[in-house]
């Protein structure tokens, strides 16, 4: 780990001016994720600035009737709030089966979502990794890759987002609220904030340097019976070979969203639509244009028959 | 067989390995990190926080995490480094009221805070009710875990008093209860390799009055 | 004392300490985290500096160059260890590759450099500043396609590459019902919770290693060989160890630069290995394709039964001794087994719980499963038509016990055996599809000399020194039960010292063999003891009974410590064993059943319950036996489920090297595990008349449980492990 200097940012306002005063800089919150990455030297940061204690630990009503989680909000409290429960039982589900409960009670909602990809390459120094240092190429490709992206990778990267929460959050079209370095404010939906790998799979988000995320806010809640499967080798504490989160209404018609798949939550309006038609039909439809590996080709079919489940599931 | 006698980057951007007609080739040459400038000092800073009752004031690099604060500065060597990635949870420690993974935070972002580790919990002479069932129901094997799984356990108990919701968690909107399933699942955060899982669920499960 | 004839009554028969469930005396220093491991030592040496290692970026090839400038000059930095200045080193008996590399590369991640610094987040930053440039050579890594490679290695450890037994070839050629099948598991890692660590500190020429390691003596000496000292001047201390299974066993890395980090910044130096880096840097179980060809008659019995197995493993390595079991476990007057072994570039491969019978049985049980059904029989039916009670080699030589199909019988009854549905994928619970699987376990005991020193002091406490290891296994309570028993004495008048080299060198931590041979050292010990106690009171030796702290003759009576009044009695002596384990065939027997569950729309497999039956001679303190079969169950469970290093072919490299990347079972995959230790005494083996126990609880284990996914699914996945992309495309057709 490079040394660092460090300071507690008290307003919002202190920690974007931190950011522009320093050098190298970047914030930390629940420190789960960056952390980890700063030990291998795969981030290396001059300055920290620590916006945990940053007064952004609120979920409040929205005047719309959805919910606005401030940034610093802890995985376990999203997952426990009672509006959480009741209304958005997906993301609740979502957070529960990520990380631990020790992870869960440090991480934080706007560190969820910037949590980047765990595959092996990326995390082992010696090989090339065009995330970690552009233009050294991709181990990954080749190599082993049963737990990589099958839609939307590139020739440069088939890495997965990790997150399980950002599947809920993109099912329930959250959308991501920041505060740039000039203090000017801005949403993005979460549809657009994950970039696509392409040549610059460095390039995770749409987040400007210095940009720092105050909130997550959701739309009023739309109902349905919500469902989170998330597969994987082992019961628990174990990233997703693949998730399914769906929310679906009495007459069928519904929403689902996809993690283990690509590099961000996957979600196609087409596949929403063909909802009532079922697990194959929406699986065609939220998987044209895959192109699997030998080692993850397995996740197509596994993605229609986990759906297929769920979709069981929710009828009753 | 593939061979790594010659690496070249394809037009797909990847590594592959090319055709191999001698043993050994040089290649251009693997460096193991990039050259940077010299480094400077390190950063220190000073942080003040209160371990299992005492309160500490410690000046620390900046890179110091909680677990190795604990266990370098302090000696308060029961709580361990098994991965110091979060991988693991044998440095699970509670800080006001709640576990965490000690190896992923940093011990100057603690000023203020409450810790309590395995030594706070209990001594040889004074055990813990936890520490106490760990050892009639042999949750354990070598020890490296026990501390972590201990605070865990202690932890776990509390969160379901206070209705957190798991995994295992059949109705959302209903206050979860003590059950083997309920756990596992939420005990799944602490690895044991010698595999003591069975005994530990019946030690928790003893000290919560249920039958595991 | 030598053990050559079988055991006959003895002090610890009266089993007034041994053979009770007794909690663990460590129990409350490891639950309240006062146990102290090798990295945390911070008593023994002031000044202690920290190192941190510098592993290799390629698998095989050599360094070119290697910068230090940089981390030279980084804060904090006191000296830099590598293969250049590091002067003559040797390499120990029990280590393949170098522990210092350079110039030559030999795996990944060997270690090439040490940086020590004053604190260990300078030492890591440094670290990083180490440039190294490297040349690659081309490396094989991939036993597949090595297997043509493979050669017949030579014996070690006495067992022979190549065995045979009337003739195997015409008698299954002949075989109205054979089957033919091949098998593969994948390399394992021990990922014991404990990384590998060492304190090291030199006073003049004399070194001392703190350290956490299985084997004290054979380290010392590995240490002197490699250091080119002698082994007088180097004392290990390794009184707790996190976890081993095997991979502690030798010297590694740690320990070797500790040492030489600590002469080269002339203070103590401590040195853990990074958990990414433990992977590739230390040894593993390597991976095997196995073929197993089973004949029998038409109604069942074993004319025919071969087993060949290849492995991979560095230069000079050894191969995966994975066909041991079936010289022994099944009748059959026509056998073979075959061993190959192939060059590999990979990591060392070495000795992990239960080496052979692990990866052996996880083949052979699946066979037999497998040939069970052809023949329309029950897997328990079959197994037990073809027990033996003599060595099926060398019929003259019996098994000196031998209950194999009270294992079966008796866990059959205790699991619900009867309510298994022969025709796969016929039980369903909701979405569960529900399967049951058996299969035997196996695995030899093993005895080594060891030695122990008992001291008796005026207070009347015994205290016990010996190098024997606490790797989890509960070497502390044991031997404190067995010199209680002997001295007549409640256990809270033990103290148990173990791990330091100071101390008689015991058998050691490895093979299953340390409990009873441990024990039976420290037998030995306490009957010279006994015999110093009577001589110092008086007493005739032959007739006196030490029991509730007394000694007594007939109507006379002497309490212990009155012996010791003038003085301390110190007793020192060693087991040592005669020709019984060729007499007999000694080995230990259990059966592991499982009942599983698998998603039948998503394949996820979920075990739901457990039991082993074990017979393994006396049972020396059934709550920490029980334990060591439930961790090894759980092991078992991994190797079936989840456990998998990836190869990486072009690379050279396991990719998966830590723990979020190499899954182990959680508390969530485990259910609740039940052990049933039949009631048996084997006075072939030792006074205690013990076995080992702690790796036959793994040995099957695996191989039930996919025998359980068969019997759930009717999908038989032959390479491990068993996860659900290898059963995707077989479950039944969605809705």
């Amino acid at each position: 780990m490079k040394s660092f200097t460090y300071e507690r940012a008290d307003t919002v306002a202190a920690a974007t001016a931190a950011f522009a005063r320093a050098k190298d800089a970047r914030f930390i919150a629940g420190g789960t994720n960056l952390l980890d990455l700063m030990k291998l030297e795969i981030e290396t940061p001059a300055h920290l600035i620590d916006v945990s204690r940053l007064a952004l630990d609120r979920i409040d009503a929205t005047p719309e009737g959805g919910l606005r989680i401030g940034a610093m909000v802890r995985n376990t409290d999203l997952a426990s709030d009672t509006r959480v429960r009741r209304d958005y039982g997906l993301l609740s589900r979502a957070l529960v089966a990520g990380a631990s409960g020790q992870l869960r009670n440090k991480a934080t909602t706007a560190g969820n979502l910037l949590q980047r990809t765990r595959c092996p390459y990326f995390y082992d120094t010696n090989q090339p990794c065009n995330k970690r240092k552009p233009g050294t190429g991709c181990a990954a490709i080749g190599g082993f890759h049963r737990l990589h992206a099958v839609i939307g990778a590139s020739d440069a990267c088939i890495a997965t987002h990790p997150s399980d929460m950002a599947v809920a959050m993109r099912a329930l079209d959250a959308s991501v609220e920041t505060v740039d370095a000039a203090g000017k404010a801005r949403v993005i939906p979460i549809a657009d904030f994950y970039r696509a790998p392409g040549t610059t799979p460095h390039l995770e988000t749409v987040l400007a340097p210095g940009e720092l995320i105050t909130a997550v806010t959701l739309p009023k809640p739309v109902g349905g019976t919500h469902i989170y499967h998330k597969v994987r080798d082992r019961a628990s504490y174990a990233f997703a070979l693949i998730s399914v989160g769906v929310v679906v209404q009495k007459d069928g018609t519904g929403r689902v969203a996809l993690g283990g798949v690509g590099y961000k939550p996957w979600r196609v309006s087409a596949a929403d639509a063909e909802l009532p038609r079922g697990a194959k039909a929406v699986t065609a439809a939220l998987l044209d244009g895959a192109k699997p590996g030998h080692e993850n080709a397995y996740k197509l079919p596994l993605v229609e028959r986990t759906l297929a489940g769920v979709l069981a599931q929710a009828k009753g | 067989m593939q061979t790594p006698a010659e690496f070249e980057l394809s037009r797909r951007g990847m590594l592959v390995g090319g055709a191999a007609s001698v043993a050994a080739v040089t290649i251009p040459p693997v460096t193991a990190a990039p050259t940077r400038p010299a480094t400077p000092p390190p950063a220190t800073a000073k942080v003040a926080f209160e371990v299992n009752g005492t309160a500490r004031e410690l000046e620390v690099d900046t890179r110091t995490s909680l677990l190795d604060a604990l266990r370098e500065q302090l000696h308060l060597t029961g709580t361990k480094k098994g991965c110091d990635h979060g991988q693991c949870g044998a440095c699970t420690v509670i800080v006001d009221g709640r576990r965490i993974n000690s190896c992923l935070t940093l011990a100057v972002m603690h000023e203020g805070d409450k810790i309590v580790t395995i030594e706070g919990l209990g001594t040889p002479d004074k055990m813990h009710p936890m520490q106490d069932a760990f050892v009639v129901h042999d949750g354990y094997q070598c020890g490296y875990c026990t501390p972590g799984q201990i605070c865990s356990a202690v932890a776990v108990l509390d969160e379901i008093k206070a209705g957190i919701p798991s995994h295992v968690t059949a109705d959302l909107n209903a206050a979860p209860k003590v059950t083997a399933t309920e756990l596992r699942e939420r005990m799944s955060g602490n690895i044991c390799r010698c595999g003591a899982y069975s005994n530990i669920i019946d030690a928790i499960s003893d000290v919560a009055g249920v039958k595991a | 004392m030598k053990f050559d004839t079988p055991a006959t009554t003895n002090p610890i028969d009266r089993l007034k300490v041994v053979g009770k469930p007794t909690n663990r005396i460590d129990g409350p220093l490891k639950t309240t985290g006062t146990a102290p491991y090798a990295y945390e030592r911070h008593d023994v040496a002031a000044n202690q500096a920290y190192g941190y290692v510098v592993g290799s970026a390629i698998a095989k090839g050599r360094i070119a160059s290697i910068n230090l400038d940089d981390a030279k000059a980084a804060p904090g930095v006191v000296a830099i260890v590598t293969a250049a200045d590091a002067g003559t080193l040797g390499k120990g008996n029990f280590n393949t590759a170098k522990l210092l590399g350079g110039p030559e590369i030999e795996h990944y991640h060997q270690a090439i450099a040490l940086v020590v610094a004053d604190s260990f987040e300078q030492a890591r930053a440094a670290a990083s500043l180490v440039r190294v440039e490297y040349v690659r050579a081309k490396g094989a890594y991939d036993l597949a396609a090595a297997m043509d490679t493979a050669t017949k290695p030579k014996a070690s450890f006495g067992v022979e590459a190549d065995t045979s037994v009337g003739d195997f070839a015409s008698a299954f050629a002949s075989a109205p019902v054979t089957i033919d099948a091949r098998y593969a598991t994948p390399d394992h890692t021990h990922a014991m919770m404990e990384p590998h660590a060492s304190i090291a500190a030199w006073q003049d020429d004399k070194l001392t290693l703190w350290t956490s390691n299985q084997m004290i003596a054979w380290s010392v000496g590995d240490m002197a060989k490699t250091l080119g000292i002698p082994k007088e001047n180097i004392r290990l201390d390794s009184p707790y160890i996190g976890g081993g299974f095997g991979g502690k066993l030798f010297i590694r890395a740690d320990a070797l630069l500790a040492a030489l980090g600590a002469k080269a910044a002339k203070r103590p130096v401590k040195v853990a290995l990074p958990r990414p880096f433990v992977t590739n840097n230390t040894t593993h179980r390597p991976a095997t394709i196995q073929r197993v060809r089973i004949g029998a008659t038409a109604d069942g019995k074993i004319t025919a039964i071969g087993h060949e197995s290849w492995s991979g493993d560095l230069p000079g390595g050894g191969p995966e001794t994975a066909v041991a079991q079936t010289r022994l476990l099944y009748a059959g007057a026509n056998r073979m087994t075959a061993m190959r072994l192939a060059v590999l570039d990979l990591p060392e491969g070495n000795a992990m719980r239960a080496p052979g019978e692990a990866p052996g049985l996880m083949a052979l049980e699946i066979a037999v499963d497998e040939m069970a059904e052809k023949l329309g029989m029950d897997p328990i039916a079959f197994r037990v038509l073809n027990d033996t009670q003599v060595d099926p080699e060398k019929p003259s030589r019996p098994f000196s016990q031998r209950r194999l199909n009270e294992c079966m019988q008796t866990g059959a009854d205790k699991f619900g055996w009867a309510r298994r549905n022969a025709k796969p994928g016929s039980a369903r619970d909701g979405r569960w599809l529900v399967g049951m699987g058996v299969a035997a376990a196996f695995r030899n005991n093993l005895n080594g000399p060891s030695a122990a020193r008992v001291r008796l002091d005026r207070s009347g406490i015994v205290t016990v020194e010996t190098d024997m290891t606490d790797i989890g296994t509960g070497t502390y309570t044991i031997i404190a039960q067995t010199a209680a028993e002997m001295m007549g004495l409640p256990l809270d008048r033990i103290v148990v010292k173990l791990g330091d080299s100071a101390f008689p060198v015991s058998a050691g931590s490895g093979g299953q063999w340390g409990a009873n041979s441990s024990t039976a050292g420290v037998y030995a010990a306490c009957v010279k003891l006994r015999e110093m106690v009577t001589e110092k009171l008086g007493f005739d030796a032959a007739t006196a009974i030490f029991a509730d702290g007394k000694v007594s003759v007939g109507r006379r009576s002497a309490a212990l410590e009155k012996a010791a009044d003038d003085s301390e009695l110190v007793a020192e002596d060693k087991m040592e064993y005669g020709d019984l384990a060729e007499k007999y065939q000694q080995s230990t027997f259990g059966a592991h059943f499982a009942e599983v569950g698998v998603d039948a729309m998503t394949g996820e497999i979920r075990v739901r319950r457990m039991l082993a039956v074990c017979a393994a001679g006396r049972i020396l303190n059934p709550k920490a036996a029980r334990s060591q079969v439930i961790g090894a169950m759980t092991m078992g469970a991994g190797s079936a489920l989840m456990e998998e290093l990836a190869v990486d072919k072009r690379f050279g490299f396991f990719v998966n090297h830590d723990l979020a990347g190499y899954e182990v079972p959680v508390h969530a995959d485990i259910p609740h595990q039940d052990v049933i230790f039949l009631d048996e005494t084997d006075p072939t083996t030792s006074p205690m008349k013990a076995k080992g126990v702690g790796e036959l609880g793994i040995c099957g284990v695996a191989a039930a449980i996919a025998n359980a996914v068969y019997n759930a699914t009717g999908v038989r996945v032959r390479n491990y492990p068993i996860t659900l992309d290898k059963l995707l495309d077989k479950l039944p057709d969605i809705a």
